[in-house]
């Protein structure tokens, strides 16, 4: 009841008019966002987070957070309409989304996309509302160890859970976790791996990374593949809407499924794009008529995107409750908190319950401010994407430069945003998965702190890791994730026999 | 797969990017060995030492990049293509250019950077006529300009030509 308490006083405070503004102009900017290739949630989020220092945080973190809301919907508007997933968690809709808009039925699929969005992300915020209170609660009692093991569980799970080859991912994500370590070393005041450079002293800032590996290795990438937009026409009426959301009801069981989905990969640091998928394969495996997937079925987009936003949102709860993010827009946001100069973490809900419950009253009023948007304005939308990508690329790029200026007004900084972003072309073209490494980036300071406090508390023993039930129960967890790979190679071996 | 024009360009293949980055990252896990050792990466009396931790990472570098050269060498990657030629050199007609414009901007400043890179763009990729591309980069630096300088009071690099101006 306290909660509800806080979070009608958050309402109070995402309702304030400027708030307001803030919403829907946080929505545009993430549609448009979503929409243009090369500008992601991650990297969107990233650039405009240094314009954000001079506000309130409770106003700067609505905006930002909007501007993930947009973005999510935005991608959903090119995969239907272009074929061309604006996203990388939208790819699953274009397979039943790009064939209905080809039948004339693209009004139809949006608005199917736009409301299972809709949909997926309320699930998660509900779920968000009643969960992150007593995760925090439950994380206060946690210390240095319990961090690490936490800490440690999220790293495990994108090696185990991920999609790609176990390997990469683990060089990915200490390549990031190396990065963080270059510059001053906060316990001991150290200078490490900068090797007598001055600009290396302030350490690789993730924003001018982030910018760089998603922003500028997207552009790079779009022009390989010769981008040529040939979209269908959209226009939404009401009467469509209306008929559409006459006949979603009937696939509740299915948004359940896909919510639940979403959330459960959310948390789980998997990410919105292997949820996408994970529910498509569901949403196939248990319709009757699976051979009509892939040829313009409504259920085909109404799957992925209500696991892309719920996994998108929930993605937010470890962020908040635990300081640990679950997605690369997650870290960027969280990074932004510590910009801001409030910890993340369980004391969060403790010291700034202001903060907290305005900005998850603001993700209710957000998703409604995002679906009313995006239900008026898909034109204008769909419209951006006939402008030549000779404009787009270039002003995509000059976008990237500011923002990686403005982070720590150094221009050295620009010229590691290309470099970042020639890396990340490459790697993103070997299938290394990026977000763990930015994920690295991000924590790898309070792993290590966390890490070395705790052999401090046992003077350099790793007994500490499995000292009391709770720590010795996340680690075990963990090394499963960890080793899921391996075991589950061994299983079909034996099995095999 | 004759139909399939990608696989017959011809281009660089994945297993030598894929060798090049492993080498690339096992010498980034040496370097951070290395620098690890310089200072300290034991345990100290107030703890593990600075390098504790980025000594580790080393190690675990080199001994994934070893096994990931290992898979590619037994095959995993093969006859799978990277990038076309083709396509590599249309990366290149957007990459040198902006390496060209992050390198000069310390110098010029980034409104005049900008200005001429979506010019320069407008022109080589989009064949659009001078003027509407030199129109549309100056358009594009005055409108950077109010965004950031006036609205939101943050100051961009500037060069010879603000200077002339009085900014």
């Amino acid at each position: 009841m306290e909660d509800l308490t806080a979070l009608m006083g958050g309402f109070a405070v995402a309702l304030q008019p400027h708030n307001i503004a803030v919403m829907f102009l946080g929505i545009v900017l993430g549609i448009l966002i979503g929409v243009l290739p090369g500008l992601g949630g991650a990297n969107g989020v990233a650039i405009l987070l240094p314009l954000t220092f001079a506000m309130e945080p409770v106003s700067a973190i609505i905006m930002l957070s909007c501007i993930y809301w947009g973005a999510l919907f935005g991608g959903a508007i090119t995969s239907i309409l272009f074929n061309i997933p604006g996203e990388p968690w939208s790819v699953a809709t274009t397979f039943d989304g790009y064939p209905m808009a080809q039948q004339g039925r693209a009004a139809e699929a949006l608005t199917a996309a736009f409301t299972s969005s809709f949909v997926g992300a309320f699930v998660a915020i509900i779920m968000i509302t009643f969960l992150a209170p007593l995760v925090a609660g439950f994380a206060l009692r946690f210390g240095p160890p319990e961090f690490f093991a936490v800490m440690f569980l999220a790293f495990a799970c994108f090696v185990g859970l991920g999609r790609g080859s176990p390997v990469k991912t683990i060089i990915a994500m200490m390549i990031g976790f190396l990065l963080a370590t270059v510059g001053l070393d906060t316990v001991t005041g150290q200078l490490r791996l900068t090797f007598g450079s001055t600009e290396l002293i302030r350490g690789f800032n993730f924003l001018v990374a982030v910018i760089g590996l998603f922003g500028v290795s997207e552009i790079l990438q779009s022009i390989e593949e010769g981008l040529s937009f040939r979209g269908r026409s959209a226009k939404i009426r009401m009467k469509v809407v209306l008929e559409t959301w006459k006949t979603l009801p009937k696939y509740w069981a299915l948004s359940l499924r896909s919510a639940a989905i979403g959330c459960w990969m959310g948390i789980t640091p998997a990410g919105a794009t292997p949820a996408s998928f994970m529910a498509y394969g569901v949403a196939r495996r248990f319709s009757k008529d699976a051979a009509g997937f892939g040829k313009g079925r409504i259920e085909g987009v109404i799957a992925p995107e209500t696991a892309a936003h719920a996994a998108g949102t929930s993605a937010l709860l470890p962020m908040l409750a635990l300081g640990v993010p679950g997605s690369p827009t997650a870290a960027v946001l969280l990074g932004g908190l510590m910009m801001w100069g409030l910890q993340p973490g369980p004391m969060l809900f403790v010291e700034q319950k202001e903060f907290v419950w305005g900005l998850i009253a603001s993700m209710y009023l957000g998703n409604i401010a995002g679906l009313i948007v995006v239900l008026v304005a898909v034109p204008w939308f769909a419209a951006i994407l006939r402008i030549p990508f000779s404009i787009i690329a270039a002003l995509i790029l000059v976008v990237c430069a500011i923002g990686a200026f403005t982070v720590n007004n150094a221009e050295f900084d620009i010229i590691m945003m290309l470099g970042f972003g020639v890396v990340g072309y490459v790697l993103k073209k070997l299938d290394y998965p990026l977000a763990p490494l930015v994920l690295a980036m991000v924590l790898g300071d309070r792993t290590e702190q966390s890490f070395r406090q705790a052999l401090l508390m046992s003077d350099g023993s790793f007994g500490i890791f499995a000292a009391n039930p709770l720590v010795s129960t996340i680690m075990a967890l963990g090394l499963m994730a960890l080793f899921y790979p391996m075991l589950s190679w061994g299983w079909a071996k034996i099995r095999a026999r | 797969m004759p139909n399939d024009p990608v696989v017959e360009e011809r281009g660089l293949g994945n297993a030598g990017v894929e060798i090049v980055v492993s080498v690339l990252v096992i010498a980034l896990g040496a370097v951070a060995i290395w620098d690890a050792r310089r200072i300290g990466a034991g345990w100290g009396g107030d703890g593990p030492q600075s390098g504790y931790v980025p000594f580790w990472i080393g190690v675990i570098l080199i001994v994934a990049s070893l096994v990931n050269l290992f898979q590619v060498a037994r095959g995993r990657e093969a006859g799978s293509q990277f990038a076309s030629f083709g396509q590599l050199r249309l990366v290149g007609t957007i990459l040198l250019p902006a390496i060209v414009y992050v390198v000069v901007i310390p110098f010029t400043g980034i409104y005049v950077a900008s200005a001429v890179l979506v010019a320069f763009f407008m022109v080589r990729l989009g064949e659009f006529r001078l003027w509407v591309a030199a129109a549309s980069g100056i358009a594009t630096a005055i409108l950077v300009f109010v965004t950031f300088e006036i609205w939101f009071l943050v100051s961009m690099p500037k060069g010879p030509i603000e200077d002339w101006l009085g900014f």
